[in-house]
């Protein structure tokens, strides 16, 4: 045995095979991936981009193997740091994930030489593959006549066929992937004209002047190929010799008549072509089978529209009533919980505090998501794996395009007036790595069910009786008009100005309609709910214990008793009875005395807490929007959650913590709430534009925590970071406004 | 007047025709190209959404959707 092939055989031996899964979207894959690896498969994130990281592990012949399933791409061409993903695995420039040693490429089988080109592509890699040809139900139902031993021959690769959804045939793959290991079977590749494998050498060696990192060929060329490549991206600095290099090599493409631009395409498309002669013949016609007849009638124009609107209603109206009931039980079960917990902690007042206020309360207001996130996931599969989403977004494309956003951005706007939480990660059937980022950026803005109690509480407590329920339910449609009229021009103005996006390109592959898998509906909601969960775990339960903190503390216990004991005095004053027989009230826990006077304690604690200064200290900030502190501090204490606004004002107003909108007792306190001194002092806090103030402030400001966490699992925390700034700042501005004007 | 370029804009609903050139100082060209849309290969206007635009197209066996703006980048002639 030579030394040559000993290496490689050794290191393999060390651990198990890697094995990438390759393939055009639409063709199957993600069918593939789950029958290949059922239960066995994790998600994750690569290191610093929004990629999604599927993994999983399947059974060879001879053992246990790893394999990594990768997004679905036309071909390696790679503009951003996102496209790039895959020709850094393929490259072995990913940290932690070995270069593969099999690749299994996916093709539709139906459209067999336009699927082939990302595998021509990769066959340059020189990494043994597997061609799966899936769908083959459907192509011999077109009458495609494809000679696999033929074809195989042809393109020196294990051939596979099958029908993914179906299982059929994905019991042969591990044995193709062994074959191709051991004989080493790598597919025919393209030749290119001599001059141009010479610029790439030239190419190659002023990137090694400039760099120690290692690039393949196919990364190189890359280089010559696409306009913006992020292959460069590996370099700090450009220098000029890689720049002279890259442009000598499209000039000698031009001398030879090729242009850079199409030259790529042209030359795989011909060796395809070359390849596949006579293999393939279709005896029958090419057209799609039903599609064409059920797209007459989803994508007319008339009854198109009417349809989609009725499809996003019932998707939209589910998100919003069916996770109802589920998230009672979770919120009967947060109440369980803390009920269970609390006495045995009696003891420990701050552990309680901590245990059943902080973590139990907090996780519990996130988990409550949940419910809302597996519904929408349940639909998204489902629109997605029928092939109705690339409609839907054909239809609103137009909508939404003037403002740099792209029609798949309607479907995660829509339902982040629900939650913006799902409509975020819903984010991820956005490609164009702009799109989603500004479509990230916006959908806070949608009016979230969360914020509904502070739109009923303030509209009951002030509209309503003063000008009657028409105004009231006029104010509260409005309401949810805000947030998008807003969302809009920052769009506009973040594609144009900031990502310099001028009117993004939407090409998009419209596949046929096909049955949905409910294996894979499933697995789609898993991955959605267990990311989610995982969020819940880490960064909630940080950011809840540091709110709780700024509410609890200080707390000096001296207070209590003070509190106490003017309150007694208090009481003797204006009902005239001997204080013993007021503290004797107070002994019974269920009297209405010592209720009053817990919810004064509690007031009283939070109005010194480190909340309730800071409150007071930022109060002249919220000035202009004609907030006083007490609203303040319910503004800085609803950053994590925007409803808690309701239980704060609560507490200060010395109703206890467990008031909600429909609280009789909270509305009038806040009617008759009054500023203590200063030039209004006397006056109402609540007037009409302070309520409108209000409402508008929570309609635009980014109130939720949860959202930041899931803005910065998806793109990262600048991101999350920028959000929140540009909400707050706007939310201010708009409540500023909103005041002065009115 | 005639000598003025026909483009994937000017086909009608449900018409074929023959792709002539494709602009190859756009950038989307590239990807247009890997999907399928070469010079020489027929097309099939199948859909204009509601609003005018994007349109649909039919092209080696693949549904494509693609903007006006685009479209306008992809010459042809008569099938």
């Amino acid at each position: 045995m030579s030394t040559t092939t000993e290496a490689p055989l050794k290191a393999a031996a060390t651990r198990p095979l890697q094995i990438a899964l390759i393939g055009n979207p639409n063709t199957g894959k993600t069918s593939l991936f789950n029958a290949l690896t059922g239960l066995r498969q994790r998600v994750g994130n690569y290191p610093g981009v929004t990629v999604e990281k599927k993994s999983g592990t399947i059974f060879l012949p001879d053992g246990a193997a790893y394999l990594l399933d990768l997004p679905g791409t036309y071909s390696l061409s790679a503009n951003s740091l996102d496209e790039r993903v895959v020709i850094d695995v393929l490259s072995g420039h990913i940290p932690g994930v070995h270069r593969p040693d099999v690749i299994v490429c996916v093709v539709d089988a139906t459209n067999l030489q336009r699927n082939l080109f990302l595998a021509s592509q990769v066959a340059e890699l020189e990494i043994p593959m597997v061609l799966v040809l899936n769908v083959w139900d459907a192509a011999l139902k077109q009458g495609l006549n494809i000679d696999i031993e033929v074809l195989s021959k042809r393109l020196g690769v294990p051939i596979v066929p099958t029908v993914a959804r179906k299982g059929t045939g994905v019991n042969l793959i591990p044995a193709a992937i062994k074959e191709a290991h051991q004989d080493r079977r790598c597919m025919t590749r393209l030749s290119w004209p001599e001059h141009f494998e010479s610029a790439v050498k030239d190419i190659r060696k002023a990137v090694e002047k400039q760099s120690d990192i290692e690039l393949t060929d196919v990364e190189i060329r890359r280089m010559i190929f696409d306009a913006n490549s992020a292959v460069l991206a590996h370099f700090d600095t450009i220098g000029p010799e890689i720049r002279r290099a890259i442009d000598n090599a499209r000039r000698s493409l031009r001398k030879a008549g090729l242009n850079p631009m199409s030259a790529e395409a042209l030359l795989h498309y011909g060796h395809l072509d070359k390849l596949l002669d006579g293999v393939a013949q279709s005896e029958g016609t090419k057209t799609q089978g039903s599609t064409g007849g059920i797209d007459r009638i989803l994508m007319h124009r008339g009854w198109g529209l009417v349809i989609f609107l009725a499809m996003m209603y019932v998707v939209f109206q589910s998100v919003y009533s069916w996770a109802g009931p589920f998230m009672d039980w979770i919120d009967t079960a947060k109440s369980w919980l803390q009920n269970l917990v609390s006495p045995h902690l009696a003891a420990l007042p701050m552990l309680q505090s901590l245990v059943t206020d902080g973590l139990i309360e907090g996780v519990g207001a996130f988990i409550i998501f949940l419910p809302q996130i597996l519904i929408l996931f349940f639909f998204i599969a489902l629109l997605e794996d029928t092939g109705y989403m690339a409609r839907a977004a054909f239809l609103m494309d137009k909508l939404l395009s003037w403002c740099g956003l792209n029609g798949k951005s309607f479907v995660p706007m829509l339902s982040s007036y629900a939650c913006a939480i799902p409509g975020i990660m819903a984010t991820r059937t956005i490609e164009d790595p702009k799109t989603r980022l500004a479509t990230i950026l916006v959908a806070p803005f949608m009016s979230c069910s969360a914020r509904l109690p502070v739109y009923l509480l303030l509209i009951g407590a002030f509209i309503e009786p003063r000008y009657g329920s028409f105004v009231a339910g006029l104010v509260l449609f409005a309401m949810h008009f805000v947030g998008l009229a807003v969302a809009i021009p920052v769009a506009w103005v973040l594609t144009r100005y900031v990502f310099h996006s001028q009117a993004q390109p939407f090409v998009m592959e419209m596949p046929p309609y096909r049955l949905p898998r409910p294996r894979d509906i499933f697995w789609r909601m898993w991955d959605a709910a267990w990311e989610f969960i995982k969020r819940a775990g880490t960064i909630i339960l940080a950011i809840t214990v540091i709110i709780w903190a700024l509410l609890y503390f200080p707390r000096p216990p001296e207070l209590a008793e003070e509190v106490r004991q003017s309150y007694i005095a208090e009481k003797v004053a204006t009902e005239g009875v001997p204080p013993s027989a007021i503290a004797a009230q107070l002994e019974d826990d269920s009297s209405e005395a010592a209720w009053q006077l817990s919810n004064a304690i509690d007031s009283a604690y939070l109005n010194q807490s480190i909340m309730g200064r800071m409150g007071k200290f930022f109060e002249p900030i919220f000035r202009p929007a004609g907030f006083d502190w007490k609203i303040t501090v319910g503004v800085l204490a609803s950053f994590p959650a925007r409803e808690v606004i309701i239980s704060t004002l609560g507490v200060i107003y010395a109703l206890g913590g467990d008031v909600d909108e429909e609280s009789g007792d909270l509305r009038s306190s806040l009617a008759n709430a009054t500023w203590p001194e200063g030039p209004r002092a006397g006056q109402p806090v609540f007037t009409i534009p302070v309520v409108i103030a209000i409402m508008v402030f929570f309609a635009l400001c980014q109130q939720c925590g949860a959202t930041l966490a899931v803005i910065a699992k998806e793109v990262g925390w600048r991101w999350a970071a920028t959000s929140f700034i540009m909400m707050t700042v706007l939310a201010w501005l708009g409540a500023v406004l909103v005041y002065q004007i009115a | 007047m005639s000598a003025s370029k026909r483009t994937l804009n000017d086909l009608e609903i449900g018409s074929r025709a023959r792709i002539t050139e494709l602009d190859t100082t756009n950038e989307i060209t590239q990807r247009l190209m890997i999907m399928g849309v070469l010079p020489d290969s027929e097309v099939k206007l199948v859909q204009i959404a509601p609003l005018g635009d994007p349109i649909a197209i039919e092209i080696a066996g693949r549904r494509l959707s693609l903007r006006r703006r685009e479209a306008a980048s992809i010459q042809i002639q008569n099938a």
